[in-house]
């Protein structure tokens, strides 16, 4: 069974004072997320990432369909006892430490042994010792996702989702943070993320879903995501000119001048015989034949 | 030193698949106790809040205009010092704790929404009508705090001016509880406007409800003399929609040293608690239905 399941889950807005008007920010969002895994929910702004974290979290209410997490309806509150949240941008009371806050966030969990507990996450995220017991007003954004990442982990969650976990972190901390969130799934643990940068997407996930205008655009495991768009080959040659080249080719491909040589670009591997024996002709010298790996990006868009 | 993070990392990844480790105990289950201990936390924090915004400050001040008034006002009337001491203090306790009531009111939710604070705490499993019970608590547990100490400055006064016991000592404090009733209601309807306006408004609206609500009387009275039947309307449904405050000032009362009875105090206490369970119910009905963008 999914551990958590979306249906058809659309949410409008309404914008304008007078004459109000609605804007779609998600649009039937379905989706099924299995336990243990990393789930990448990738899209560019604005496309319903947060959105969507915020109707799970029950923070905006959906104008259509439905969500279950862990089996329970996201309106029963209850289930937020077995989750954690990182929200985008988190805020925190700046008039609390570091170590004030994480206190208090157990105690709305009402759990004991609270300050073992506050103790350990600290050190887990690395924040250094020293900041404990500074308020959070004088933390730096990188310092703040830390905190950020600690108090979504406070009740040993079942299901984390974070929102843009990576940023305002430096390389470091990204790195950090990337094998905090790895650490989770060799815990078991579920791990729902929404970021719009894919390297940390790729060196993560599981499994992705592309969100693009409120709608899933791709969804599936990273590896079928990739295999699906290495439909291209380019063949990289030396010593031979791009127009008597363009003019001895047999099929229509698309060749191009590069700094390290003229690249033609084919689609399959019969192609690739057409092009080396148009090269041939011109007495070119054949340098490479590769394999075009469409990354994530060109899904994104 | 340098290496006490990476240590404690690996032990707490050792602890953390353990059913006994910290972590277990901070979830699971969902008793009247935990959830009581859920509201109190938020409680606890508001009244923290309050406290590090250096709401209490206005303790000096009221001290100061207490030593003050005890000096001047005392020479100025002879033999009616402890008269004047009750008066002033007791309206500036009045004063102040409107203040309080008014402006850290409608603060309580609206900046937890206009600084986001709120979406990790909702996250958790906190219900909004238990949130907004835990910020009520918890600035009335401010002004309790505010409220006891200026009972106390104005029985030193008190004693102070007397040159020993003053009779008038133990008769201050049924008024001071009153005063405390009214604030609680104030603190409400702050709390009621906050869940969906801004702050100035909510302050505007909740000063004018602190005014009229002392002229509950006048508004009955305009509504029995009135002879346009939409005015009488009118004057009737604000008489009844809004609190009646009238009963919670027995300043001058106190002053001449006439003590209100138990079961006056008794029905106020009881009124204070219906109207602001009312309150709190509103205020849970609009806020539950707000999406945070």
């Amino acid at each position: 069974m999914p551990i958590i399941e979306i249906q058809n889950l659309t949410k409008d807005y309404e914008v304008g004072f007078w004459r109000k008007r609605k804007v779609r920010a998600l649009d039937g969002l379905s989706l099924d997320v299995e336990r243990g895994q990393i789930f990448g929910f990738l899209g560019a702004n604005g496309a319903g990432k947060t959105t969507t974290l915020k109707l799970l979290m029950r923070l905006i209410f959906p104008t259509g369909g439905s969500a279950r997490i862990l089996g329970h309806d996201i309106s029963d509150v209850s289930m937020h006892a077995q989750i954690g949240y990182l929200p985008e941008n988190p805020y925190f009371y700046d008039y609390l430490t570091a170590r004030e806050f994480l206190n208090y966030c157990g105690e709305l969990f009402g759990g004991n042994n609270i300050k073992a507990r506050t103790q350990e996450l600290l050190t887990r995220v690395n924040l250094d010792q020293r900041s404990w017991d500074r308020q959070l007003r004088k933390f730096s954004k990188g310092m703040l996702q830390r905190v950020g990442l600690a108090q979504a982990l406070v009740n040993d969650p079942e299901i984390v989702f974070l929102d843009e976990p990576m940023s305002g972190l430096d390389p470091v901390g990204r790195r950090e943070v990337r094998d905090l969130i790895a650490s989770l799934r060799n815990e078991g643990k579920t791990v729902f993320m929404c970021s719009h940068i894919l390297s940390d997407i790729e060196v993560l996930c599981d499994n992705v879903a592309i969100l693009k205008g409120g709608r899933v655009a791709h969804a599936g495991s990273l590896n079928d995501l990739r295999a699906r768009e290495t439909s291209a080959i380019e063949v990289i040659a030396t010593d031979a000119d791009a127009n008597a080249l363009k003019g001895s080719l047999s099929i229509d491909a698309d060749v191009t001048t590069t700094p390290s040589g003229i690249r033609i670009q084919v689609t399959d591997e019969r192609e690739v015989d057409a092009a080396i024996a148009a090269l041939r002709k011109v007495n070119g010298k054949l340098v490479s034949v590769q394999p075009v790996r469409q990354s994530l990006e060109e899904l994104f868009m | 030193m340098s290496q006490l993070p990476s240590d404690a990392t690996q032990q707490n990844q050792a602890k953390i698949p353990d059913p006994t480790s910290a972590a277990s105990a901070i979830r699971d289950s969902n008793s009247f106790g935990k959830n009581l201990r859920r509201t109190l936390a938020i409680a606890r924090n508001a009244f923290r809040e309050a406290v590090r915004d250096r709401v209490l400050y206005n303790l000096v001040l009221f001290v100061l205009l207490l030593i003050g008034g005890s000096i001047f006002l005392g020479e100025l009337s002879a033999g009616q010092e402890s008269k004047i001491i009750v008066d002033l203090g007791l309206s500036a306790m009045l004063l102040f704790g409107a203040f309080i009531a008014i402006f850290v009111g409608v603060g309580l939710v609206y900046k937890e929404i206009e600084r986001r604070t709120l979406y990790a705490i909702l996250s958790k499993p906190i219900s909004r009508g238990q949130f907004l019970l835990g910020k009520y608590l918890g600035l009335g547990l401010t002004l309790l705090i505010n409220v006891a100490i200026m009972g106390v400055g104005v029985s030193l006064a008190l004693i102070y001016i007397h040159r020993g016991w003053d009779p008038l000592v133990p008769k201050v404090w049924p008024a001071i509880l009153l005063i405390y009733f009214e604030l609680m209601i104030l603190t409400g309807v702050a709390l009621l406007f906050s869940s969906f306006s801004s702050p100035a408004l909510s302050a505007l609206m909740t000063f004018f409800i602190f005014i009229i609500g002392h002229f509950s009387g006048d508004l009955k009275s305009l509504a029995n003399s009135s002879s346009s039947v939409a005015a009488r309307a009118l004057f009737r449904a604000l008489y009844y929609l809004l609190p009646n405050l009238t009963h919670y000032s027995l300043i001058t009362p106190t002053a001449h040293g006439t003590v209100p009875d138990a079961s006056a105090v008794g029905l106020a206490a009881a009124y204070t608690i219906v109207y602001s369970s009312v309150l709190l119910a509103a205020a849970t009905l609009i806020l539950g239905r707000r999406n945070f963008k």
